[in-house]
Parts: structure tokens; sequence; C-alpha cells
């Protein structure tokens, strides 16, 4: 049964070629200079110049957290650069003055940027590097009211939301990784759906790192207004590079009375080779401000990066909100994922629901980390979270983390955990009816994932099933 | 179609197969009885390429071909087709998609364009029927929760729908009800062509009165023993293995 597979393990990353593009690249190194010097390149208002050397000052206090379950060579912060952006990017009128190759890299990614070709529908926003080169389906979605741009566009056209909202969930303050990205990030999308507005199509970031020894750190920031509705979906790849590059990003979401927030991310950064070297280390904070009769909802498939710390979470402030975490994270040769959730409860009847798969297989290792927090005014709050590991052959590992803290007695917590092994029994039950080793696979472990991928939007489940297929083919054996 | 020449076969490290000859013709069934742990599954297994049997002598050839030289699903995309004694359950993947899954791929090896999700949900109501089974089992996980009876109907369904040249159904009947037994056996009887060819193992002669074997072969201690006409079985069911395993010089009482 093993050949087959092995050849299958050592298919190549798909996305895993360089564009050529002339780049501006700030020399590696960071320093308030370097701050300044981002902020003049993208002619950023005084305001928030001040806040990201607060966020440098405060950054610099602070300790790289070593409490995740990964192990990594320490980070060389001045030997990273911390602004690339692809040289044609001046102030763009439409989308034909995007260098061609620019947009060929995105057709090679299957990512229309033309307005023309555009599958109706979605909105596309595409960071190259830490630059936006372009959003499409904006005047369509200007006619609802619905702002959908780049970051830096965002910081001269919309000041007033940007300022009113920039750190009001993920403080600069918050986190290592968050006040290095409040100091250096380069842009990102910013997206704000009116009061009562149902935002027409879905929303979609694709992310995109291209140039060597420059890390990656995008702000994302989305607001829905009372009523609001939106659904948003994030995609990333990158080249295969023998070094590892940095990746941190904060993304925000503000879902205010009555609104609901559903975001979606298909994370394919490059995971390194088998034996672990070269890949992303994915350093994120995701994190939602759900007020009065909100909901946010995080649906995250993990398969990409060499190291993931990421725990998308929900901030249940208002009565009577919600939030969701659905889950699919796979490893597979030296991936290591220390990936899961916050939800903490404030408000009255607030209720969350958590549901995390976890696929190790090669040599890989998968902890879920969560906490569910109810504070002491949160009544009648309830949880529920269900957290399952799957394993594929035996060096792979799954580690499960669940804090509770419960401050207030009328709360209702449930907790349900498995952990499973792919079995030689199932792959042959399903070769016995015509499938191949890599179907059987692919199907098992998107049965075990079903919970999660029907909360994907359906082009974006399609995706998500192939590419778990294709990060474990060769898995088993 | 089938000819099994002095097949020997061990399970980690250890012979269960001391050499079996068998030939299955088009247009037959053939029912292997003996007793437990005599090494029917273990054959059946053989025959459908479970990895972890090793195939230590003999050879197999399937419509003129070498069968031990195909991967399991080629051998189902050839037509062998095992219903498990004991299926296996694949959580969250509806029966629906895993049918239609295998019946393209087996449809794909013949050189056929795959079938639509509409089409195939109308061959499917059909071969419901032939099952007496409900819609709703099309939309439940492949054999999760499933009782052990609707497990062994649901091999039958899936035999049903993928249509095979060889099915081989190990103690199908164990575990149905007087009806289901009756349901399936029909569904067998109804799938019956000249062009293909059933094995089915079993300890009850109460199966073979619905499904009438044209041989009966008895498996002990790896070998058959004993082959006979659809009498042997009723003679098996009145008086028990002992004289059969004496004729053949085999210990007595060597039931697992
Ligand atoms: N995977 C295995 N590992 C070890 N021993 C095995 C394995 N599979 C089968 N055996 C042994 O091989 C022998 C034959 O088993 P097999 O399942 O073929 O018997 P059977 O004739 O089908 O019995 P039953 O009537 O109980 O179904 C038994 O002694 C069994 O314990
Ligand atoms: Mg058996």
């Amino acid at each position: 049964m093993s050949t087959d597979i092995e050849a299958l393990v050592n298919r190549e990353y798909q996305y895993g070629f360089v564009s050529d593009i002339a780049a501006d690249t700030v020399a590696p190194g960071l320093s308030e200079d370097v701050v300044a010097l981002i902020s003049r390149k993208k002619d950023e208002p005084q305001w928030l110049l001040d806040w990201r050397l607060k966020a440098y000052r405060r950054w610099l206090t602070m300790k790289e957290p070593h409490w995740p379950n990964v192990t990594y060579p320490p980070i060389d912060y001045q030997g990273t650069s911390y602004y690339s952006a692809p040289k044609s990017v001046k102030p763009l009128q439409s989308l034909d003055e995007v260098d061609p190759e620019l947009l060929r890299t995105y057709e090679k990614l299957g990512i229309p940027l033309n307005e023309q070709k555009m599958l109706s529908g979605v909105a596309v926003d595409a960071i190259f590097d830490s630059v936006s080169v372009g959003t499409t389906m904006k005047t369509e979605l200007r006619k609802h009211g619905v702002i959908f741009c780049s970051f830096t566009e965002a910081v001269h056209e919309f000041p007033d939301l940007v300022q009113k909202y920039l750190g009001s969930v993920v403080p600069y303050s918050d986190n290592f990784f968050a006040a290095l990205n409040s100091a250096v990030f380069s842009d990102g999308s910013f997206c704000y759906v009116p009061k009562g507005v149902r935002c027409p199509m879905e929303l979609s970031t694709y992310f995109r790192i291209n140039a060597a020894e420059t890390g990656q750190f995008e702000r994302t920031l989305l607001v829905a207004d009372e009523g609001a509705y939106v659904s948003y979906l994030e995609g990333c790849t990158a080249p295969k590079r023998s070094t590892n590059q940095l990746h941190a990003a904060v993304v925000e979401l503000v879902a205010l009375d009555g609104a609901t927030i559903k975001y979606s991310t298909v994370q394919n950064w490059y995971a390194g080779d088998k034996d672990g070297v070269g890949g992303i280390y994915n350093f994120v904070t995701k994190r939602g401000k759900a007020m009065k009769g909100s909901k946010i909802s995080w649906t995250q498939v993990e398969t990409g990066s060499a190291i993931t710390w990421k725990y998308p979470s929900v901030i249940l402030q208002g009565d009577d909100s919600t939030g969701e975490f659905y889950s699919v994270a796979v490893v597979n040769n030296r991936q290591q994922a220390d990936t899961g959730t916050k939800m903490i409860h404030v408000g009255r009847n607030t209720k969350s629901t958590i549901v995390s798969k976890g696929i190790s297989a090669g040599r890989g290792q998968n902890s879920y980390r969560g906490k569910v927090h109810v504070l002491p005014k949160a009544e009648h709050a309830r949880n529920y979270t269900q957290c399952d590991s799957m394993l594929v052959g035996n060096a792979c590992g799954a580690h499960t983390f669940p804090y509770i803290e419960v401050e207030n007695k009328t709360a209702t917590l449930e907790h349900e955990a498995s952990t499973s092994k792919i079995g030689e029994d199932q792959i042959f039950y399903l070769k016995q009816r015509g499938l191949s080793a890599e179907q059987a696979v692919s199907m098992i472990v998107s049965g075990f994932c079903r919970e999660v991928f029907k909360e994907l939007p359906m082009e974006f489940a399609l995706e998500a099933q192939q590419l778990l297929g294709i990060t474990l083919e060769g898995s088993v054996g | 179609m089938l000819k099994i020449d002095n097949l020997t076969a061990s399970v980690g490290g250890t012979q269960i197969l001391n050499g079996i000859s068998l030939t299955v013709n088009a247009g037959e069934v053939h029912a292997i009885m003996g007793p437990n742990g005599s090494g029917k599954s273990t054959l059946a297994q053989v025959l459908a390429g479970h990895p972890a049997y090793e195939v230590t002598g003999g050879t197999v050839t399937f419509q003129g071909a070498d069968l031990l030289d195909m991967d399991p699903e080629v051998r189902a995309q050839h037509g062998v087709f095992l219903a498990f004694q004991y299926p296996i359950e694949i959580p969250g993947v509806t029966n629906a998609y895993f049918l239609r899954a295998a019946y393209n791929e087996i449809r794909k090896a013949k050189g056929l364009d795959e079938v639509d999700p509409m089409d195939f949900l109308d061959l499917m109501s059909d071969r419901l029927k032939l099952v007496e089974m409900d819609e709703a089992m099309l939309q439940r996980s492949v054999n999760a929760g499933f009782s052990g009876g609707e497990k062994k109907r649901n091999e039958i369904l899936q035999m049903a729908v993928l249509d095979p040249t060889l099915a081989i159904l190990d103690e199908t009947d164990s575990g149905l009800d007087i009806d289901a037994l009756r349901i399936v056996a029909h569904g067998v009887n109804a799938l019956k062509k000249p062009t293909n060819a059933t094995i089915v193992v079993t300890h009850y002669q109460r199966l073979l009165n619905h499904i009438v074997p044209d041989h009966v072969h008895v498996l002990a201690a790896g070998r058959i023993i004993k082959s006979g006409g659809k009498e042997l079985a009723l003679e098996l069911e009145a008086r028990g293995y002992d004289w059969v395993l004496e004729e053949a010089g085999l210990a007595t009482g060597a039931h697992a």
C-alpha cells in the first residue's frame, strides 16, 4: 500500500512558485526609524504613526510567548525585513495598471482579479507581500453602502471609522505578535457594512507572500454595524523557500447589535518540506467582539504553515450574543499546530459553540488549546465544546489543552472529546469498493471534518476538501 | 471465472490457509461452510486483497488474469465484491456519497462516463427497493450507528448498486432477522445472472434454502476437506462437522 502513497506524499506544493516582480523592500531590521519609514511610505496621518510607535515601544518590553506546544529556533527579528511592496503599486486608478506579472501570479493561484472575469458573487481584495494590489467589485458594493478596500485606502478615505475601531478588539498591547503587527503592519483589508445591510456577496481576501526574508504583517478590520450581515473568506499561499518566514497578522471583527459576521479561512501557507526545512511561521491574533444579540462565527481550515499559532476568539460582550468556532487543523510531515479558540462570556444568555477537528499525520504535532471563560455577570451562559483528534500513522501526536473558568453558577458547559486512528481496515473497506488509497484517506478525513466543512461557503468547502486530500496524500502506509 | 489453485496464506506469521483449490464458473453459486476459525473469512479477505494477509503460495486466476497481482481497488473495479462479515464504519461520509464515488470509480475503470448525482439517485431508489431499504439510509453515514442487521443489509445494497461479477458474501446471514434474511436472499437471487457468480460463506442451512447453491464446500484447518451438492449442507446441519473432520483425518471438536 505504501508505494503509491510515497509518491503522493512527495507531491510538490502547488503554490510554491516565486514571481519575478520588482519590489520596494526596506532593509532588514527594526527600529523607531523603520516604523516611521513604513508610516511615511504610506503617507499616514500623525495619529496612526503615534499608535504604531506606542505599539513598538510596548513590544520592546514584551517577550515572545513560549507556552504554545511548538518548537522552533529563535527568530531573528533584526534579520527580517518589515516592508516589501511590488514597485508598481502607487495609487492605482484601476486594475489595468497592476503589473501584469502580478495579475498572472493571481491567475496561477486561481484568483481572478480582472473584474470582467470575476465570478459573480465574490469580491476579492488581494494582498501581495505587504500591500493590497487590488480590490474587485468595489463599485457594486458601494451601491449598498458596503466599504471594502485595502487598509491603507481606508486610512485615507475613512479615517474616522478606522480610528474608532482600530485596536478596539485587539489592543496593540495584547500580545507580543499583536504588538509587533501594530508597529509595522503594512496593509490589509478593511470592511464596513452599514446598519441593516446584508452584504450582497461574499467578500474575500487572498494573501500571498512572495518576497524572501520578509515578514508579512497585515491587518484586517471588519465592522458590521447594527443588524448587518457579512460573510468573509480568507485564503493564503506562499512560495516554497528553504528559510522560515514570519507571518504575524491581526484580524479584528466588530459585530454591533444584532449583526452577523461569518469569517472563514482556508490557510495554505507553505508548510516546509518533509524534513521540516522552510515554511511559514503563522503567528496570528484573531478576535471578534460581539455586541447585543449579534453573532460571530469563525470557520478555519488550517492545512499549511510550518508552525501555526492561532486562536480566533470571541468576546461575547453583549447579552444574547453568540460565538462559534469551527476548525479543521491538519499537520503532516514536520508541521506543528497549536490552535484553538477563546470564548469569553461577558453578557447574559451568551452562547458559544466550539467544534475542533485535529488531524495529525507523518511526524506532525497538533494541539488544541481552548479557553471558555464565563464572567460573573454572564447569567445563563452556555458553551458546547467538541474536540476530536484523528491520527494517521504512528509517529504523529495529538494534544488537547482545554481551560475552563466559570465565575457564574448558572452557566451550562458541555465538553466532548475523542481520539481516533484512521484504520487500515477503513482504507481497505473503501478500496474493496473500488476507491484508490488517496480517495479512501481523503474520504475518511473529510467525513471526520464534515461538521466543519458544512459551515464553509460552497466553493470554499470543495477547495478545503481537496486541500485536505493533498495535504494528507501519502501519509498512510 | 475464478480458479484458485493450492492457495496458502498467513497472517501475522501464522499460516491459516493450507492449500485451497476451488473453481467457480459463471452462473454458479458456491457455499463455503466450516467450523469457526477454519479460515473462511481469511479466504474471502485474501481474494479481496486485504494487506494484512500474506499469500505464501498458489495462484488465483480471475477471468484469465492473475488476481493476486492486482491492488484491492483494481480487483473491485474488475468486479470482485466482498460483503464483509464485519462491515466497517466511516463516520461523516454519507452512504449516498460513498456509493456514488465507488460506482463512478468502477464505471471509470470500465471506460464509462461518471453518472451525475441526479441520475445516480434514480438508480439508487430502484436498488433500495430491491433490498427493501428506506431512502433515509442514503443520508446516514456509512454503517455508523447501524444495527448489526442494517450493516449486513447495507452490504447487499452496495452489491446491488455495484453489480459485481464475483460476489463473496461472508456470513451475510448472521445477525439478520427472519424477514431480513428472506429480503437479502431475494436480493441476491435477483442479482444472479448467467455471467456472474456468488460465493456464500455461512454457518446455516436456512440461508441455503433461499439461495440454493450448486456446490457446497467444507473448509477446515485451512483446507477444503469435502465438497458436494446442496444436500451436503443438509447433512451438515443434521450431523455437525465431526464426521467430515474424521473422514479428513483431522482432530474433532476443534471449534475455536
Ligand atoms: N488478523 C489476524 N491476526 C491473527 N490471527 C488471525 C487474523 N485473522 C484471522 N486470524 C486467525 O485465523 C484463523 C481463521 O480465521 P477466520 O476469520 O478466517 O475464520 P472463519 O472461518 O471465518 O471463522 P468464523 O466462522 O468464526 O467467522 C483464526 O484462528 C483466527 O484467529
Ligand atoms: Mg469468518
